[in-house]
């Protein structure tokens, strides 16, 4: 299986997901050698075996690359500016390497199916292919028109996104959202495609001792909003809400939980706004962390302008707090216990944030039922999906 | 015998609007939804007429030309009623002309088809009075026979009923409730001496669910094979009860799916056995006798697996909205505004708190088909926000006349 990142060093929910996978499908029985780019220290690695360019059977493919799966070209090329010679100036020789990597644990490995996840690894896995004749399966969590966000796509990417698609044996797709983009945009026929929603990984449900939240215990309503702060999540119209809130009632206030490229702008943007002491800003927050904040929000939102699927509500719902998510989004093909919006439509937003805080009966319906329903989403049923996929191919 | 005994059920409810949080203290027209869709209550029952209650109606009225004795039973709501008068006088002009063929009879029920009973017994009994009125003023006619909202039943309605004088009430047909014995007979309330006629909910729901249902065994239904099931009571039971909603015909079975034409044959395919014939309530009690008494301790109805009323108060947001609703009941006759009353009491149609139901996949599909709302918390929440609104307007009615009193 060839992946990019994996917990604890995730920057977003791709990680999360392959561990999530991989870990059920051991408990299918199912073999794994998870493939990574680079040198991660810390994994939990009971459950599969690791192989990275660290590792491996010739030195001369030690190399550590400054991969990581939301870099963009521009960042990428900054990034590079501090790093010696040895790496490839662009973030497409990168994944060049990557591939030929992957070409030569095929020729040492023995396995039966060939897993790839989103388009940095698809290279990987079709040269995976070519080398040992196995059958590929491409697994892809997002696309260059989620990435965009509505704002034009990288014809590279969207290259090897296509290329991977189509020399793959099958195409697995996060929700019928991503397949209906992967059939659209990209020509794969429906048929090659099969839907395998995520799960939830119950280990977010582990009771951990709490941080007393300072604002919680001054009687303050939280809103949460947790991801990559970035075009795609839609934070801008998260705080756009708030603001409505904000102007409504004074015991709410909003949280922001991540990092990214529109970090800057959204702080000024508060500053702006005068809201500096009603929205406030965590940074990237993870395990212990970010229970806690899920347990302490009486409000989960999930503004995404294209979300092939969501895993955060997920966790919000299994720690109890209700969710508000957008229709754009693949988890709302899942989640009925849920609220929903259109990512544009901060009127209704706020509308229901503020339904929220103020009618209990809706908070605690919200809260329960969300809770049971979270609970049959498993990775369990994702991974009995796959091995009926790969029991297809082989 | 059997007599077929149909009665049908004609509702519309007043439906709320998308009312938003921001619209609280700034919009008391709840319920005037004016974009084209299920919001709009003028726009539905346009549609509903047209797909349903004109071409069922004209269909009936040829079948009671053809085979005289021909009889059906109808409960209208209040406010369907009032809804024809505004936005479809065709279709109640067509309903008077089906009454005056003197072979349709027409039940009460309550005005707004509400659960009042269950919440105050007082505004329970005015709604039944203000529907009997309605139901003389359009049909001339007096109702005799009282059916309860969503076939709500037990042995406290049935008492209530027999204390308002009407002569007989209807229930749903549950099986643990009747154990061995049959729906097909007349039966008397423990505690009462009134009749009680119980849903055949088999045969019912063959034609009202699943009719058009293609993976049933039974698809298609024909008129034929329906008669066939009707003759084989013969010997068994004396009384076919068939309730059902009327917009089941052309309204939740499209007119594709062969409902028109299966209820176009339905008569004749019933007559060719010489012993069935075809009653109206009254007329199935004045010719059966009550085949014993059936003891219903607490309120069963017709929705659902569960025949209860869980379709309405089976969650949290339900209960907290029906009963923040008759919370305010005394505030709300202290302003004798007519039309805060009015409000007031739209707000209280069942309909309004099924939206808002949360059951599981068994019966979630059929609750999400017949909602107008994308999720059950859409429904609260507009309910809610458009309740908020209204008693901050019921609160400062009340002070205004308080400041008056004093001034005086």
């Amino acid at each position: 299986m060839f992946g990019w990142e994996f917990p604890p060093h995730n920057s977003g929910g791709l990680g999360v997901a392959c561990f999530g996978l991989t870990k059920a499908l051991s408990q299918k029985n199912i073999n794994i050698t998870f493939v990574l780019p680079k040198k991660l220290k810390n994994i939990e690695k009971s459950f599969l075996r690791i192989v990275d360019p660290g590792c491996v059977y010739d030195d001369s493919y030690i190399f550590n690359s400054p991969l990581s799966p939301y870099l963009t070209q521009n960042r990428y090329e900054s990034e590079l500016f501090y790093l010696p010679e040895v790496y490839g100036d662009s973030l497409f020789s990168e994944v060049m390497r990557y591939a030929s990597f992957g070409a030569e644990v095929a020729k040492k490995e023995k396995f039966d199916v060939i897993h790839a996840h989103d388009w940095l690894s698809f290279g990987a896995g079709i040269k995976a292919k070519i080398v040992s004749g196995k059958p590929l399966v491409a697994h892809v969590h997002a696309t260059e028109y989620d990435r965009g966000g509505g704002n034009g796509i990288n014809s590279l990417v969207y290259k090897l996104e296509k290329e991977g698609m189509e020399f793959a044996d099958k195409v697995i797709a996060v929700s019928n959202f991503t397949k209906n983009i992967i059939v659209e945009h990209y020509g794969i026929p429906a048929e090659k495609i099969e839907v395998v929603h995520n799960g939830i990984d119950f280990s977010y449900e582990i009771s951990v001792e709490e941080n007393v939240h300072k604002l919680k215990e001054a009687g303050k309503k939280l809103v949460l909003f947790v991801g990559r702060l970035t075009l795609q999540k839609g934070p801008d119209y998260f705080l756009r809400a708030a603001k409505k809130v904000c102007d409504f009632c004074d015991d709410v206030c909003f949280v922001v939980s991540g990092s990214g490229d529109m970090q800057e702008w959204l702080i000024e943007e508060v500053a702006r706004m005068g809201l500096s002491d009603r929205i406030f800003f965590t940074g990237f927050l993870r395990g212990k962390e970010l229970r806690s904040v899920y347990r302490d929000a009486d409000l989960f939102v999930m503004p995404s302008v294209s979300e092939p699927f969501g895993i955060t509500p997920l966790e919000s719902l299994i720690n109890g707090t209700p969710v508000l998510i957008s229709h754009q989004s693949g988890v709302s093909e899942v989640i009925r216990h849920a609220l929903k919006v259109d990512f544009w439509d901060t009127d209704e937003m706020a509308n229901k944030v503020l339904a929220t805080l103020h009618y209990d009966p809706l908070f605690s319906c919200l809260s329960k039922h969300g809770k049971d329903e979270v609970r049959g989403v498993t990775w369990e049923k994702a991974a009995e999906k796959c091995v009926k996929i790969y029991n297809q191919l082989s | 015998m059997p007599s077929v005994c149909f009665y049908f059920q004609v509702h519309q409810p007043y439906r709320i609007k998308k009312y938003s949080f921001f619209d609280i203290g700034k919009d008391d027209d709840y319920f005037g939804d004016t974009q084209e869709g299920d919001l709009n209550n003028e726009w539905i029952m346009k549609k509903v007429a047209r797909k349903c209650y004109l071409p069922t109606n004209k269909l009936l009225l040829r079948l009671i030309k053809k085979y005289p004795e021909l009889r059906f039973s109808f409960s209208f709501s209040g406010i369907a009623l009032e809804q024809m008068e505004k936005y479809s006088p065709e279709t109640l002009k067509s309903f008077q002309d089906l009454v005056k063929t003197g072979n349709v009879e027409v039940l009460a029920e309550t005005y707004y088809h509400s659960l009042s009973f269950l919440y105050s017994k007082e505004e329970f009994y005015r709604q039944v009075d203000m529907s009997v009125e309605k139901v003389k003023e359009v049909f001339s006619v007096t109702p005799k026979v009282f059916r309860c909202t969503e076939l709500a039943y037990s042995n406290e309605i049935a008492k209530e009923v027999e204390k308002m004088g009407f002569k007989a009430v209807l229930g749903e047909g549950v099986d643990h409730i009747l154990g061995w014995r049959s729906p097909n007979f007349l039966y008397r309330p423990q505690g009462s001496d009134i009749g009680l006629f119980l849903k055949n909910y088999k045969l019912s729901d063959d034609i009202a669910f699943r009719f058009s249902e293609k993976t049933w065994k039974e698809h298609p239904l024909t008129a034929e094979k329906f008669a066939h099931w009707v003759s084989k009571i013969n010997g068994s039971g004396e009384l076919l009860n068939l309730f059902m909603d009327y917009e089941t015909f052309g309204e939740h079975q499209w007119e594709e799916s062969g409902i028109f034409n299966f209820l176009e044959a339905l008569p004749g395919e019933i007559y060719k056995h010489p012993d069935n014939n075809f009653v109206t309530l009254s007329e199935a009690l004045e010719k059966y006798e009550k085949r014993g008494e059936v003891d219903v301790p607490y309120v069963t109805s017709w929705a659902d697996l569960e025949r209860d009323l869980s379709a309405w108060l089976g969650n949290e947001m339900q209960q907290d909205a029906l009963s923040r609703l008759y919370d305010i009941e005394k505030d709300v006759f202290k302003t004798k505004c007519e039309k805060t009353i009015d409000n007031w009491r739209k707000f209280q149609t069942s309909d309004q708190v099924y939206y808002m139901c949360t059951k599981g996949m068994g019966d979630g599909d059929v609750h999400s088909y017949f909602s107008p709302y994308s999720s059950p918390y859409d429904a609260f929440i507009s309910f809610t926000n458009a309740l908020s609104d209204f008693k901050t307007r019921v609160e400062e009615l009340n002070n205004k006349k308080k400041i008056k009193k004093v001034k005086a």
